[in-house]
């Protein structure tokens, strides 16, 4: 299945598009995740997983609890990130933990709609917005 | 594969269905359209999570584990993509959710 002649065409293929797309300029900068620090988004996905187990099971205690002792709420508060990608993962991590959805992103605003007040109220200078900001660490 | 493998991966799977259960539960349970959607999440991550593990598990060092990474990936990428689209979507169109701070709303959303 794997012959030398499809993997050796794939290989160029992929080798001769890049190279178009080098000389065609069409790299932007939200393609390029090699502008990211590299130590920092190792650290950062078993960090994220973590959280997101934890934030999964208190959601879960919730949903089984027989009074469902939630506090919807919504928060605005000040993301630290300067690039659009960093922004990009801060509000995708926020709307992957159970619990929390980021609704509008813009730089320097994030509103967020969050299942509990305590879970709202960890946003603005959390862990997770000073992690997604060293992952922007290396830009230009 | 070992017996201890086996029933490792077992105990994904059921883990990994129980959590969508619960998802599933508090989607009917919850009250308005944004919490409802935070119940789901928990579907989306810890359940199909899981559910992933314990298939790779099964599948041991093979090409199927890799396609599972490769959905799982793309499931950790797309879902809150979608989730934002649907919440900002709801909000723009003038679905108010029913907030704890201001009480009952007085007219039915």
């Amino acid at each position: 299945m794997y012959v030398p002649f499809l993997v050796t065409a794939g290989v160029g293929s992929a080798i001769a598009i890049t190279l178009l797309a080098r000389r065609m300029d069409v790299i932007d900068r939200e393609g390029h995740p090699s502008r990211m620090a590299w130590f920092a988004i190792v650290s950062y996905w078993p960090w994220l997983i973590k959280e997101i187990i934890l934030s999964a099971w208190t959601v879960t205690k919730l949903i089984l609890h027989p009074r469902l002792p939630i506090s919807p709420t919504l928060i605005e508060f000040v993301p630290t990130q300067k690039t659009d990608l960093g922004l990009v993962v801060h509000a995708n991590s926020i709307t992957l933990t159970p619990g929390t959805i980021a609704i509008e992103v813009e730089p320097g605003r994030m509103l967020v709609h969050a299942l509990t007040r305590d879970g709202a109220g960890g946003l603005q200078n959390s862990e997770m917005d000073r992690r997604c900001s060293d992952l922007e660490a290396r830009q230009p | 594969m070992s017996e201890a493998l086996n029933v490792l991966s077992g105990l994904c799977l059921v883990a990994g269905s129980f959590f969508s259960l619960v998802g599933a539960f508090g989607l009917i349970r919850m009250p308005d359209f944004y919490t409802r959607m935070h119940a789901a999440s928990v579907t989306d991550t810890l359940g199909a999570g899981l559910i992933l593990l314990g298939l790779m598990l099964q599948a041991g060092l093979t090409l199927v584990t890799v396609k599972l990474i490769m959905v799982g990936l793309l499931i950790f990428v797309a879902s809150p993509t979608a989730s934002h689209a649907l919440a900002r979507a709801a909000l723009l169109r003038g679905v108010s959710p029913r907030l704890a701070d201001q009480g009952e709303p007085s007219s039915k959303p």
